[in-house]
């Protein structure tokens, strides 16, 4: 080691200076994220608070309440030194054994067991003691029947748990590191090791958990047989709909979410054509259609829906009157709920497919027409085949959005019964069944998982689509006039369509009771939205104001957190390899094929009980959240670190920067829209979420979207309309700004490079 | 503080039985042995996919050997990622950081060598000074034509002041004529401080214009190592003698052999040069093209078949029992026509032979 650093750079400048900071960066760097964790560990053991403070995580109103000797309050040595919680007492070890790496050479084999022994000890016994020991005292029979009965108990691990777990997993992933993994890299290893840990804590665990519930008997025995009857339950399986009575849940789904694929997969299609491959003047406008899915909360389409559909909706009773035929429920059922869906999704599948169609190279399709085929000949034999996969995976994303979808089933489901829809009223309904809601999440999961995984594992291999950055002069050929026609109408149709129900939207919510009495009025919105200046200040006097400031804030905390997550993942997945890359990949991209309801359920089923127990906070919104949006993120960034050449990255390695300052000083700088991208999205997309936050909200924390449920199972819905025009508006907003921010960054960028291109 | 001088740590690199393996068995690179001598100049030349590329990484650290030695100076550092090896390395696609200055781009490896700012900037100014590039510190690489941002590469891996200066083909972005102008230039700063730079290039006019010696790569191995000269007139074996320049490669047989001296017999001509240890039987014969004798007295019975006037001078393609050669003469105020029957000889210097 000494050799090494007096070898480094040996003639920077022998001034003493130089030779210093030059041994620092080898010697001293090491140990000062060494020293920083094992302070933290300590810190976190000594100072703060090892429980879960009740009050809420902002809250130090403990700091004059007791501290540190108040059960509640007292940080784990504390605890100890009055005889409580003895169990906590064999962390000291793992604690004290980093002390002697201190002053030994990363080198040196001892130091890397130190650490590795400190870290795995630590946060084992950490994890050990959690599950063992919860609010009833032991958890499990046999260490009862091994330890006696233990008469004290402990709750949800607060900071200083917290804080001391992160401390050891960062030991542990130093340890690996100075073994040599990924030539000693502590920042990668201690990124890989991180984010294991908490895709493990909050996706994997509380999946697992909830699988295993499923065969839990009311006793609290398990049993497989109780897992067969809830599985082979008729309500669930049951074909009655082929000779009109009615069918289970799981085909429910499942037809409806082919039916769905299907069709948005054609339209998305007729869109891409129109935009890519016809004279169509207004193809701006049909690509504004894309931001839709983005800034609409998800059951707003079921709203407007019933606004133009619906028993005293406009058409209904306008068809009624012409004809003088009595309305009907007709909407409410499958009908309704597949063209919602359908609304919803066919923008996903146009940007998926706009990609792909523009994708096809057009020398190919230039070539095809040199070799004599006609306009149709190319598109039939050349353009379409190559599409393929894209088509497929098109409609892979509309299989697994119609079966995670939430809001459109609850407000237009009527007696159709969809899995997304019974998972929430098993938890909430007057039946109460956990195991049932675990069942039904299991085959929820099942059918994403495998569309999911057939995306994954066959269409990944099979993209045709090459974008390689350099100029493929050629132009696409247009639609032969055949195709153009029927393809222009049905995408034209369509489009007019889903601009008349956002119309709706906005209309309905100015409207005074739909159908009934017609006249204008802002009455929904100063309902929701009024404010009263008084000599304190604004009262914000509005019935919609607490959740929206609720939604605002925790979708701002979450959205850093997000991106933060998703792009640490991105720079892992792109410019690292290590063994088991690709378990850690699908991972990470896991949560993206997990409907919100299952995260939902598995959530209350985990958080509920220590040693996690954040059910009712914001934390736990914040945490699904995050998770629930890592995917975006991740994809943002690997979209736009792939486009950094990675030549870049490696320079700044042989000019003598470490992977960390690499990462900052390069890579970061350059992702700036990215970040902004991740950023943006991760906001709107907690704001308009409510498959998840509907089992995780509390009369503390209510988010927007489950504010505007709880009205329109009230009837009220004016005002649930009103909120969500309003919310529209804001997230358009907050993609406008975007856009405007990015459109900047990029140009700025795109100037410098076009200008290195053409020198 | 003194006014910062860029000098030189050049240190020799060694290769000690070397190997790179991806994945389970592409072989890029097989246990080659390699000396690069401290203050000179080595080209790794080759043709694509050779792993000459691959060589120069494991050199910096951005590919790890799966086995054999590399050692720099006298450290071994075959285990030790690039930012702790004392290594720079100028990137084909010059990588130069977009968001920075071409001065904060050329300060960068120094704030992590632990020079104070002030002298981190003085010894980066140094830098551009040295590579002609006073007065553009403020500009973004945006902003400079593609040699400026070669010479902010250049100066950006000079100022750290390597054990090593690595090139990968730095010249394949620029116009022909500034590629005669930087490498000149790449030399002199190499000569003037006397840096040990290992080059990659995979064009033979380069290699042979700048480097103090060659390493030709084949297949993974080394064919040859040698100074340009060696390696032009007196090539190992095939590979090298075509790859090398342009090279007739003719079947003969050695007649005899005397001392140093081996008699060949091409179509019943016959011919002395060396026997460079060759024992008499069936062998190849190099000309290159300048070294062909075209006359009407003795020699090989041959036809021209083509004729091209390129300017300087004249291109002939002859044809006889022997096959094909390819010959330039210098005489272009007598052009044959195609279809000539002529005699075709060799000059005394130059040919060689080869083993079969």
């Amino acid at each position: 080691m000494t050799d090494l650093s007096n070898q480094r750079r040996p003639g920077a400048d022998p001034g003493p200076l130089v030779d210093g900071a030059a041994s620092d960066r080898v010697r001293g760097k090491p140990s000062a994220v060494l020293l920083f964790w094992v302070l933290a560990g300590w810190v976190g053991f000594c100072l703060l608070p090892w429980y879960m403070v009740e009050d809420g995580i902002w809250s130090f109103a403990w700091l004059f309440d007791g501290y540190p000797f108040d059960e509640d309050y007292a940080p784990g040595l504390f605890l100890i030194g009055q005889g409580e919680k003895l169990w906590l007492a064999p962390l000291l070890i793992p604690l004290s054994l980093p002390l002697f790496a201190f002053g030994r050479a990363k080198s040196d084999p001892l130091y890397a067991k130190l650490l590795i022994l400190s870290g795995a000890l630590g946060f084992g016994w950490l994890i050990a003691q959690g599950f063992s020991i919860g609010i009833r005292g032991f958890n499990y029979g046999w260490l009862e029947a091994l330890f006696g009965d233990l008469k004290i108990r402990q709750f949800g691990m607060g900071y200083g748990a917290m804080i001391c777990a992160s401390a050891f997993l960062f030991l542990l992933t130093q340890g690996i590191a100075a073994r040599g993994a990924i030539n000693g890299d502590v920042f990668v290893v201690s990124a890989i090791g991180g984010v294991i840990a908490i895709v493990t804590a909050f996706v994997f665990y509380p999946i697992a958990n909830m699988l295993f519930s499923a065969f839990v008997t009311e006793d609290g025995t398990y049993s497989l047989s109780v897992f067969a009857a809830k599985f082979l339950d008729d309500r669930l399986w049951g074909l009655g709909c082929l000779w009109g009575a009615r069918c289970g849940a799981a085909w429910n789904s499942l037809f409806l979410a082919i039916a769905v694929g299907f069709l948005t997969t054609a339209l998305g299609l007729c869109f891409a054509l129109v935009v890519t491959r016809s004279g169509f003047r207004y193809k701006r406008a049909i690509r504004a259609l894309t931001v839709l899915p983005i800034i609409t909360p998800p059951f707003v389409i079921g709203l407007a829906l019933i606004l133009l559909f619906g028993l005293s909706g406009s058409i209904t009773v306008f068809f009624a009157e012409l004809f003088g035929i009595q309305p009907t429920r007709w909407l409410y059922g499958a009908p309704g709920v597949l063209i919602a869906q359908t609304l919803a999704f066919t923008p996903i599948a146009f940007l998926v497919l706009i990609g792909v169609v523009e994708g096809v190279s057009p020398s190919m399709e230039e070539a095809s027409q040199t070799l004599r085929a006609n306009r149709w000949q190319t598109f039939r034999t050349v353009s379409l085949p190559l599409m393929r996969p894209g088509l497929a995976n098109a409609f892979l994303l509309g299989f697994i959005e119609s079966m995670a979808d939430f809001g459109n089933p609850l407000v237009l489901g009527g007696n159709f019964d969809v899995l997304s829809t019974e998972i929430f009223f098993a938890i909430v309904g007057a039946q109460y069944d956990q195991g049932r809601a675990a069942v039904l999440a299991m085959v929820l999961l099942f059918f994403t998982l495998s569309a999911f995984y057939a995306q994954r594992a066959w269409l990944g291999k099979k993209s045709y689509t090459t974008v390689t950055g350099k100029g493929d002069a050629g132009v696409h050929p247009l639609m032969p006039t055949g195709l153009a026609i029927p393809v222009l109408i049905v995408a034209l149709g369509w489009a007019l369509f889903t601009a008349v129900v956002y119309a709706m939207i906005i209309y309905g919510s100015v409207v005074e009771l739909w159908g009934v009495n017609n006249t204008l009025t802002f009455k929904h919105y100063v309902t929701a939205f009024s404010i009263r200046f008084e000599e304190e200040g604004i009262r914000w006097t509005g019935a919609a104001w607490d959740s929206f400031w609720t939604t605002i804030t925790i979708a701002a905390i979450a959205a850093p957190l997000t991106a933060a997550v998703g792009l640490v993942t991105a720079y892992l997945l792109t410019r690292q390899s290590f063994a088991g890359k690709n378990a850690f990949e699908f991972g990470t991209m896991l949560s993206f094929a997990i409907p919100g309801t299952v995260i939902g359920v598995s959530y209350i089923l985990a958080f509920n009980v220590p040693p996690i127990e954040i059910t009712g906070t914001g934390v736990i919104l914040v945490i699904s959240f995050i998770f629930r949006n890592m995917p975006v993120g991740v994809r943002a960034g690997i979209a736009s670190m792939s486009q950094l050449d990675k030549s870049l990255d490696e320079s700044s390695l042989t000019l003598g920067a470490n992977s960390w300052q690499t990462f900052r000083r390069i890579v970061l700088p350059l992702l700036r829209p990215a970040i902004l991208a991740a950023l943006v999205y991760s906001f709107v997309r907690a704001m308009t979420a409510i498959s998840a936050v509907i089992f995780l909200v509390s009369a503390k924390y209510d988010m927007a979207t489950s504010y505007i449920i709880g009205r329109v199972e009230n009837n009220d819905y004016g005002l649930a309309i009103a909120y969500s025009t309003t919310l529209i508006f804001v997230m358009l907003s907050a993609v406008g700004l975007l856009q405007f921010l990015v459109g900047r960054v990029q140009i700025g960028r795109r100037n410098m490079l076009a200008a290195k291109d053409t020198t | 503080m003194s006014d910062p001088q860029i000098s030189s740590k050049a240190a020799p690199v060694r290769f000690e039985n070397v190997s790179k393996v991806f994945g389970k068995d592409v072989v890029a690179v097989d246990s080659i042995d390699l000396h690069v001598d401290a203050g000179k100049l080595v080209t790794l030349l080759g043709p694509s996919g050779c792993g000459k590329t691959t060589t120069l990484r494991m050199i910096a650290g951005l590919e790890m050997a799966s086995s054999g030695r590399i050692l720099i100076g006298d450290r071994d550092v075959t285990k030790l990622p690039a930012t702790d090896r004392d290594v720079s390395m100028v990137f084909q696609s010059y990588a130069l950081f977009p968001h920075m200055s071409v001065l904060e781009n050329v300060k960068y490896g120094l704030t992590f060598s632990g020079f104070g700012k002030e002298e981190a900037r003085e010894r980066a100014l140094k830098g551009l000074d040295l590579v002609g590039l006073k007065g553009f510190d403020k500009r973004l690489p945006s902003e400079l034509s593609g040699g400026q941002q070669q010479r902010v590469a250049v100066a950006r891996a000079l100022v750290l002041e390597p054990q090593v200066l690595l090139f990968d083909e730095p010249l394949s972005n620029l116009d022909a004529k500034l590629r005669r102008q930087v490498r000149e230039d790449i030399r002199a700063i190499q000569q003037d401080l006397g840096l040990t730079v290992v080059y990659v290039t995979h064009d033979q006019e380069e290699a042979l214009a700048v480097s103090d010696e060659i390493v030709v790569m084949r297949n993974a191995a080394i064919a040859q190592i040698g100074t340009p000269r060696q390696l032009y007139d007196a090539p190992n074996d095939r590979f090298v003698a075509d790859f090398i320049g342009e090279a007739n490669l003719l079947e003969c047989r050695i007649v005899s052999v005397d001392g140093e001296t081996a008699t060949i017999e091409i179509d019943g001509h016959d011919h002395r040069l060396s026997s460079r240890g060759l024992a008499p039987g069936a062998a190849t014969l190099a000309v290159r093209p300048s070294r062909v004798v075209i006359g009407d007295g003795e020699g090989i019975a041959a036809t021209v078949a083509k004729a091209t006037y390129v300017g300087v001078r004249m291109e002939y393609t002859l044809t006889g029992t022997f096959g094909q050669v390819f010959a330039v003469q210098d005489d272009v105020d007598d052009p044959l026509e195609p279809g000539t029957d002529v005699k075709m000889s060799f000059a005394a210097k130059g040919p060689v032979l080869l083993p079969q």
